[in-house]
């Protein structure tokens, strides 16, 4: 059951306007040199990395959302899972402590936009140790499967989930085809 | 010796657990904010899909353990297109300090979201010292 939710996964894209972590470009020349101790790997580190690369390879038939041309860094806000059934495509987003009236949610054939806005107010008199959590604007692009029905979406929010049920079209449903 | 710090603490539903968690043992480390006023300090964890049900806050000697479960019951038969979660239980534990009222930790959960307002004791609150010009 929610195992699967939660486990194994086939192809789907899921990416945004606004990446959480941006990639600072490095020097093309000059500071590589100067700084290659700076720059060069942990070994240890290193090593750990090709682990995780022969992992990707033998269990990449689970994850190929992870080498998608569209897939995010892991950490996004909000954190996205997708079910589906043979009657609807689920989507969970994790996205605690939003306004759910203010959350835009729009669908176009098969691809499902959420635009939104957290609020994470900031104490100006406090001494702040940790900010881990995103505030501001987010933005995620998540494309469903092609037989969705774009007139057909729920959507709800409890306890910082966004839940999203967008139901197949009937056509698409698989029939018992009798032989005469 | 365990202090317990709300009352709704469920203890964890094996059959459940089992049944949501992609790889067992799996926790998610929720993110937090913490921030320090002359009363106290506070912290935000973002613990989407865990309800008050599912919370486990307590204070074990020094540690303040933070745990939740989500309870997202999906339909049956549901299989996974795409999964950022990956493991239905949250988990992250801070140590206090003694200038912390363990005993006297308040919470709150609203919308996925953790407040924990630790406060400091009354005589190690800062006190302005007054300049008296004679």
């Amino acid at each position: 059951m929610l195992q699967d939710v939660f486990g194994e996964a086939e192809s789907l894209e899921v990416f945004t306007g606004i990446p959480r972590f941006s990639v600072v470009s490095q020097p093309k020349n000059g500071g590589a040199d100067m700084f290659g101790s700076v720059y060069s790997e942990n070994p240890l580190l290193a090593q750990f990395r090709r682990m995780e690369e022969e992992l990707d390879e033998i269990f990449g038939s689970a994850t190929p959302w992870a080498s998608g041309i569209r897939s995010l860094p892991p950490g996004t806000f909000p954190a996205i899972n997708v079910g589906s059934t043979e009657d609807s495509v689920t989507v969970f987003l994790f996205a605690p402590g939003i306004d759910s009236k203010k959350l835009d949610i729009s669908i176009q054939d098969n691809l499902l936009t959420v635009r939104g806005r957290r609020e994470v107010p900031r104490e100006a008199e406090a001494t702040h140790y940790r900010q881990e959590r995103f505030g501001g604007e987010f933005h995620r692009v998540i494309s469903l499967p092609d037989d969705v029905d774009p007139e057909r979406v729920e959507a709800s929010y409890r306890d910082g989930v966004v839940q999203i049920i967008v139901r197949r079209r009937e056509t698409a449903k698989p029939r018992q085809i009798a032989i005469r | 010796m365990a202090t317990e710090v709300t009352t709704q603490t469920a203890p964890a539903d094996s059959s459940k657990q089992s049944v949501m968690n992609a790889a067992a043992g799996a926790t998610i480390r929720p993110l937090v904010d913490i921030f320090e006023t002359a009363h106290g300090i506070t912290l935000r964890a973002d613990m989407p899909g865990v309800s008050k049900e599912g919370l486990n806050l307590r204070v074990e000697g020094a540690n303040l353990l933070v745990e939740g479960t989500i309870d997202i019951v999906p339909e049956e038969k549901m299989s996974a297109l795409h999964a950022d979660v990956r493991s239905t239980l949250y988990r992250r534990s801070f140590v206090l300090g003694s200038e912390l009222e363990a005993e006297n930790i308040e919470a709150d959960l609203k919308d996925g979201i953790l407040t924990v307002r630790i406060p400091k004791r009354p005589e190690l609150r800062p006190r302005k010292i007054e300049v008296r010009s004679s």
